[in-house]
């Protein structure tokens, strides 16, 4: 059968009495509505773990690339001449919009997720850290190090690319993982719902033999079986939709800096992928069985 | 409903509604029905007996196109099958009424929707088409089974249903398959009544049977022709029929 545009808006015509030719009953309708449901539910999940993903990688990508860490690992008797003397340099360096260094509050702040609030930061022997900004153009890290060599010998320079890169990477590649995850979850239900309408067209052959022989196209013929499964994966990929959000507010939610795991649900334009799970997974439930009917009715012929 | 035509050919300037010339049908390597020529006018009434296995249903199919001829050309109303495509055949087929010996309906609609199928699928106008069916139905005596599922009628109520179904478009031409091969003595003259009413009106009739009752009783009634499918080949049957 030939896949005209015609015919298939022919298909999505509503047509009562085309709909009641084939009896309602059966465990394909019950398999469409089961698959479509799980494999929309699993959408939602992959969804949203993609555009978390997505936005870890943006504000990763962002923030880090504005921001710098010096470290100054000295002897406590010089950890104050050394942060003044990196601070000075720091101050005239081209491409470096503002740098400070942490008091011992936000030190302490650092590391309470790991030690726990009561940490006597005082009595250890910790490095002090200067949080550096970044003008939009940067500064040169290598030449910065050389002075920092000179000035503050006691300085280390974290520039984070040597960690930052690879989490966005590993970011963007989840991101992509959570598409690919979608695209499969889409190819697994057209294989489910080519099964469930092969195995109702043959099972309802003999339908298909008094429609034949009372005149029925295979257009007409194709139209019953392709509407009732599109309709149905759409019924199953609604409610599976649904549960999916339900199940993703379910998830205790956390600030930005609580990370990922806390930041599934879904946000701004999320919402508008989420709401297309249902048509999407309705069309592709009409294309497979267009052509599961198609085949069939060739065969039949 | 059913539109006389007061015996005067049916099929526009067609001379013939049913032509088979030199048709073979071979299945599964063997040669079912071979060398088949004949000319079915508009407004006859044909018998095709034969016995168990001869091969009337299949020679039915050809004459409705169900299926292709192997060899030969099968013309109906003046188009050869084998150049049309399967909407064609369909369509074409609206203008041929078919009863078969199993009826064939779908068993989840009740009789009204069985009957009025061939209207649905050709996209009539189910509102304009109430009244023919209801008229219909009267006429095959079913009226009080309007309502009934299928499996729920008798052999007889069966046939009529089916026979109510064939002639709904009323149709040119209408094929019966052993219409009376399950119901008793007594619906089968109903039957046959209906079907010789149906020739009146100026319908072409081909019916396969190995019934002879019902064929004497026809050529009692109205003009037939009988043929005989015997070693494979189309014959004209003798005068005792």
């Amino acid at each position: 059968m030939i896949l005209d545009w015609r015919s298939t808006a022919k298909m999505l015509q509503f047509d009562e009495k085309a709909d009641r030719v084939v009896p309602p009953t059966g465990f394909t309708a019950r398999l469409t509505l089961f698959s479509s449901f799980a494999m929309a539910f699993l959408a939602v999940f992959a969804l949203a773990l993609s555009l978390a993903a997505g936005r870890v990688a943006d504000r990763w990508g962002e923030e880090l690339a504005q921001s710098s860490t010096l470290r100054i690992s000295a002897p406590a008797g010089e950890v104050a001449t050394q942060t003044e003397a990196a601070l000075r340099v720091l101050r005239t360096t081209p491409g470096i919009e503002d740098a400070r260094a942490l008091t011992a509050e936000e030190q302490r702040a650092l590391l309470t997720p790991w030690f726990g609030p009561d940490l006597p930061i005082e009595d250890l022997p910790l490095p002090q850290l200067i949080d550096i900004t970044e003008t939009e153009g940067g500064y040169d890290a290598a030449g910065l190090r050389l002075r920092l060599a000179a000035e503050a010998p006691a300085a280390v320079l974290d520039d984070h690319a040597r960690w930052r890169r690879p989490l966005v990477d590993a970011a963007a590649r989840l991101r992509l993982l959570g598409w690919l995850s979608i695209l499969l979850i889409a190819s697994a239900t057209a294989a489910m719902v080519t099964l469930a309408a092969n195995a109702a067209l043959a099972a309802n052959a003999q339908v298909i033999a008094v429609l034949r022989l009372v005149g029925a196209k295979d257009t007409y013929i194709a139209r019953a079986f392709v509407r009732r499964f599109a309709l149905r994966s759409l019924t199953g990929a609604a409610v599976g939709t649904l549960v999916g959000v339900i199940a993703l507010f379910l998830i205790p939610a956390g600030s930005d800096e609580t990370g990922f795991l806390t930041d599934l649900r879904l946000q701004g334009i999320g919402w508008l992928w989420a709401v297309l799970i249902p048509p999407l997974s309705g069309l592709v439930a009409f294309v497979a069985t267009r052509f599961a009917a198609g085949r069939v009715l060739e065969e039949l012929a | 409903m059913l539109r006389h035509n007061n015996a005067e050919p049916r099929a526009g300037n067609t001379t013939t509604v049913i032509e088979l010339e030199n048709v073979a049908y071979s299945y599964g390597g063997g040669e079912l029905l071979t060398d088949m020529t004949l000319k079915v006018a508009p407004g006859s009434f044909h018998f095709l007996t034969g016995p168990s296995g001869s091969g009337k249903t299949t020679f039915l199919k050809l004459c409705y196109g169900a299926l292709q001829a192997t060899a030969g050309h099968v013309r109906l109303f003046d188009r050869d099958v084998r150049g049309l495509s399967r909407d064609d055949v369909a369509v074409l087929r609206r203008k041929i009424g078919v009863v078969h010996q199993d009826c064939q309906f779908l068993d989840h609609l009740p009789v009204t929707e069985n009957v009025a199928l061939p209207l649905a699928v050709s996209g009539q106008d189910a509102s304009s088409a109430d009244a023919n069916l209801k008229e219909l139905l009267a006429w095959v005596g079913l009226t009080s089974r309007a309502d009934a599922l299928p499996p729920e009628l008798s052999g007889g109520e069966r046939q009529r249903a089916a026979l109510a179904r064939a002639v709904i478009m009323s149709p040119d031409v209408i094929l019966a398959d052993e219409p009376t091969g399950n119901i008793d003595w007594e619906m089968s003259q109903r039957l046959l009544t209906l079907l010789v009413e149906l020739n009146r009106m100026g319908k072409t009739i081909l019916v396969a049977t190995h019934d002879l009752g019902l064929i004497r009783a026809a050529k009692a009634q109205v003009q037939t022709r009988v043929l005989r499918i015997s070693n494979r080949r189309l014959q004209m049957a003798g005068a005792d029929l």
